[in-house]
């Protein structure tokens, strides 16, 4: 039953119809249609919020749509859970890792299998097949959370094909990829779809769509905006490919841009580059240093050790690495959210190791988290005094422990103002607001007043592109401002067009330290984080 | 001091021993299935004593110890199907829930008890198996290898968990459901369906731990008799990490400390009986200090799980 030798037919075809799901206040889907072809690669492009994620809910059986219909090869078809999914043959590689940490690579391939006992030797022979599939080595004993990053998606892919798979979903498979693993996964592609396997493969970014594609769907606002053909993708120079994808998946928001060019950009259609030249930082003041800090954390994301780096007055420093290998730790320990076991943590050469976290907000480190709705604001109090949050009982807004609520809302007007929160005023609760003004509040609040050294936790995780243009821009003129930023994040592009050096993080440490300098920086980046793993997937 | 060394008296702490580790071992071993799959049953208290107290009632009816400890499993699962019920098909809070468990099953079983037994307070008795040969052996052969069968039976039971957990797809499913619940319902397995399965099969072993504390250990039902146990047994799972053969371990040195207050009373020595009561519950408050940093707890522990909410 582990066997996929039920090849599927070259001219099968899964038709998804006038598919429209709505959830409170959003519809996520607007009568979008689709074909999906076996033995191609079908490319869904659009922005966050464009609905590409609960399409693909819809197809692994996650969401119910509110009406249309989806037939696999004419028969008409009801998916009502992920098992319904799996028996049709629909695999998918959702966004956020699947993998149990705690479970080997065996384990976790195993999960969901029918029958009582498990059967090892029958799930390593299969493992081994869909490894020369695949084009890649996975040692089976592994526990999952010590797989490097590509290892981890050739696992997730595996699983996905696990039971015989016709047609495999990536679910922004690229986004913390290096190039050359990009290559990779291309290739692997290119041998599924060649024994007639269909494969859709989501993404924002223009040019892996044009590359990996044979075929191309543009969704906007939740609809489906724009298709080119096999055909017509075959006559098309790229060029004209990627003007046609921009102007359906921008519309009339491309007006306001200076020029396509700028859509590129935010859309990542050209190779990400930091357009500033090396600046020289060794003569600009440390702001921060960091010296062999180790917390006694007891999960691996919020445990460092012997972390030691500096930040100078001016600059970005980047932290790349899978997520979850200490990022929050270490934004904690800075923060003062986390006490350094060992170590010791210094601003302008003063030791704050022993400051808390009022502390060294009044000095001037700030911390933006990546958990907006929970740890960064209360949902259910006014954006006004979310925005005064850390500055509660302070004058000239509290006086004689009595809240001023006429300078608290004028204070507040003022960031709503610079800070371009779309919020109907200063009183609504800030839980009702997007993400990417619940993130302008945060940044609001951490950057304002003496603000010295930032942390951001991957600050632009889940925004639209515009939001992730403003938020690039408010990081780049702190630091042209003086202020030092350390840039946490999963986004390699991002990563790139804004740090000055990157560090890459694993397992609690720092493992490599590489400027930025050049069109090479991904690639060495990526070198040392899939060097925590023994077996890299490219 | 001689007199604690003499055969019988060291036959006598081995028993004690053991009959004060196997409710525990018993119970612990369900709260770790139940805890495997995500669910925190703090209702296992209250499952304990209706196990006991059922096991109690049909052990006297039907003069079978087998049966009484069969009814006490079946009350327990059916006590923790509340539990199922209402915080894994319905989502309210495991804490809330379970601590009515308790209270539901200790007030019960009182009551009941104190209306059909206070009077007459009958015993169950004791039964022992002699297995040939091993039951010679000086020493070892008046204790262990002179316990009931359901002694034997309950180890044997605690095998087959161990197998379950580590060897099959449901194992493997439970685990799932307690680390990423998400994980599992993706691969096609059901996060409702595993921890209803986990937390009966947890339920079922409160309740033996129950009646074997009520038929085995003391031989009688005593209103409140688990007196914590229950609390203790989530603490050994916390301890034990998900494996049996750890939570078979901690209850062996619970069962210890509860011996030695027993030797201690019978000495010479004029310890204060209050003192040695707190015996066992400092043990286990001393364990928790020095493998406190050790605990796990499965990161989907009391999270109830709805599908695509993120």
């Amino acid at each position: 039953m582990t066997n996929t030798e039920s090849s599927p037919a070259n001219g099968g075809v899964i038709r998804l119809h006038e598919i429209t799901k709505a959830f409170p206040g959003v519809i996520a889907n607007n009568k979008v249609s689709l074909e999906l072809h076996n033995a191609q690669v079908h490319c869904l492009l659009g922005e966050n919020g464009a609905g590409k994620s609960t399409l693909i809910s819809i197809l692994a059986g996650l969401q119910l749509p509110d009406s249309g219909t989806i037939s696999v090869d004419g028969t008409p078809v009801f998916i009502g859970s992920p098992r319904m999914a799996k028996r049709l043959g629909i695999g998918v590689v959702h966004q956020h890792s699947t993998l149990v940490p705690g479970l080997t690579v065996l384990e976790n391939l195993m999960l969901g299998e029918p029958g009582f006992r498990k059967r090892e030797k029958l799930a390593i022979q299969r493992l081994e097949e869909l490894s020369d599939l695949l084009g890649a080595r996975i040692l089976p004993k592994t526990p999952a959370a010590e797989l490097g990053l590509g290892q981890q998606q050739q696992v997730e892919i595996a699983k996905a094909m696990w039971t015989g798979t016709r047609l495999l979903i990536l679910d922004e498979p690229t986004s913390m990829l290096t190039p050359s693993a990009i290559d990779a996964l291309g290739e692997s592609l290119t041998r599924l779809t060649a024994r007639g396997l269909g494969v859709v493969l989501i993404t924002h970014k223009l040019r892996e769509a044009y590359k990996m594609g044979d075929c191309v769907t543009v969704l906007r606002g939740g609809r489906n905006v724009a298709h080119l053909s096999v055909e017509r993708m075959a006559t098309m120079d790229e060029d004209s490919a990627r003007a046609e994808i921009l102007r359906a998946m921008f519309g009339d928001e491309l007006a306001d841009m200076d020029d396509l060019s700028e859509a590129e950009e935010i859309s990542g259609a050209t190779v990400a580059r930091r357009e500033v030249s090396r600046i020289d930082f060794s003569s600009a003041p440390v702001k921060l240093r960091l010296d062999s800090v180790t917390t006694g954390a007891r999960s691996m994301d919020a445990s460092i050790t012997d972390i030691s780096l500096e930040i100078r007055a001016g600059e970005i420093l980047g932290i790349a690495g899978i997520d979850g290998h200490g990022q929050t730790g270490l934004a904690e320990v800075v923060a003062g959210q986390q006490n350094a076991f060992r170590g010791v943590i210094e601003l302008n050469g003063a030791d704050i190791t022993r400051l808390g976290v009022r502390g060294r907000q009044a000095a001037g480190v700030r911390y933006v988290t990546d958990d907006r709705l929970h740890e960064g604001t209360v949902a259910n109090l006014p954006v006004s005094i979310n925005l005064m949050l850390k500055r509660i009982g302070e004058a000239p807004f509290w006086r004689a422990g009595q809240i001023d609520k006429k300078a608290v809302n004028k204070e507040a007007e003022r960031l709503i103002e610079e800070y371009t929160i779309r919020t109907p005023s200063p009183a609504t609760r800030v839980g009702t607001l997007s993400g990417g003004n619940i993130q302008k509040v945060l940044l609001a609040r951490e950057l304002g007043e003496g603000s010295q050294v930032v942390v951001v936790n991957k600050p632009t995780a889940g925004l639209d592109l515009k939001t992730v243009r403003m938020v690039h821009d408010v990081l780049r003129d702190f630091a042209a401002g003086g202020g030092s930023v350390l840039l946490i994040s999963t986004e390699m592009d991002e990563l790139i067009q804004l740090s000055h050096r990157i560090a890459v993080i694993s397992r609690g440490s720092i493992v490599g330290m590489v400027p930025n300098d050049g069109p090479d920086t991904a690639e060495r980046v990526g070198a040392f984080m899939i060097g925590g793993a023994e077996d890299g997937a490219a | 001091m001689s007199q604690l060394l003499t055969h019988t008296f060291i036959t006598a702490f081995i028993v004690a021993w053991l009959a004060g580790a196997m409710p525990l071992m018993l119970a612990a071993v369900g709260e770790t299935i139940g805890e495997q799959s995500g669910v925190l049953n703090l209702g296992i208290e209250g499952t304990m004593l209706v196990g006991g107290y059922f096991s109690y009632v049909a052990a006297l009816h039907t003069h079978s110890l087998w049966l009484g400890m069969l009814a006490g499993g079946i009350m327990g699962a059916l006590l923790t199907s509340v539990l199922v019920i209402l915080s894994v098909w319905f989502g309210l809070n495991q804490i809330v829930i379970g601590i009515a468990v308790t209270l539901l099953g200790g007030g019960t079983t009182a009551v009941l008890f104190y209306s059909n037994y206070s009077q007459s307070t009958p015993r169950v008795p004791p039964a022992t198996w002699n297995i040939p040969g091993l039951s010679d052996i000086p020493i070892l052969g008046k204790s262990v290898f002179n316990q009931h069968g359901i002694f034997w039976v309950s180890i044997l039971l605690m095998v087959v968990v161990s197998w379950l957990l580590t060897r099959t797809n449901w194992g493997l499913s439970v685990k799932a459901a307690g680390q990423k619940p998400l994980s599992l319902d993706a691969a096609g397995g059901s996060v409702m369906r595993t921890r209803s399965e986990a937390e009966l099969l947890a339920g079922f072993f409160g309740g033996l731990g129950g009646a074997y504390l009520a038929l085995i250990a003391t031989s009688a039902f005593t209103p409140f008799m688990t007196a914590g146990l229950g609390y203790i047994a989530i603490i050994v799972t916390m301890l034990s990490r998900g494996k049996i053969y750890l939570v078979a371990i901690v209850a062996l040195i619970y069962g210890l400390s509860v011996a030695s207050g027993t030797v201690l009373q019978l000495t010479a020595l004029n310890v204060p009986t209050d003192l040695i009561s707190m015996l066992p519950y400092l043990v286990v408050m001393a364990m928790l200090l020095v493998f406190a940093r050790s605990v796990y707890i499965p990161p989907a522990l009391a999270a109830p799980y709805t599908r695509g909410a993120r």
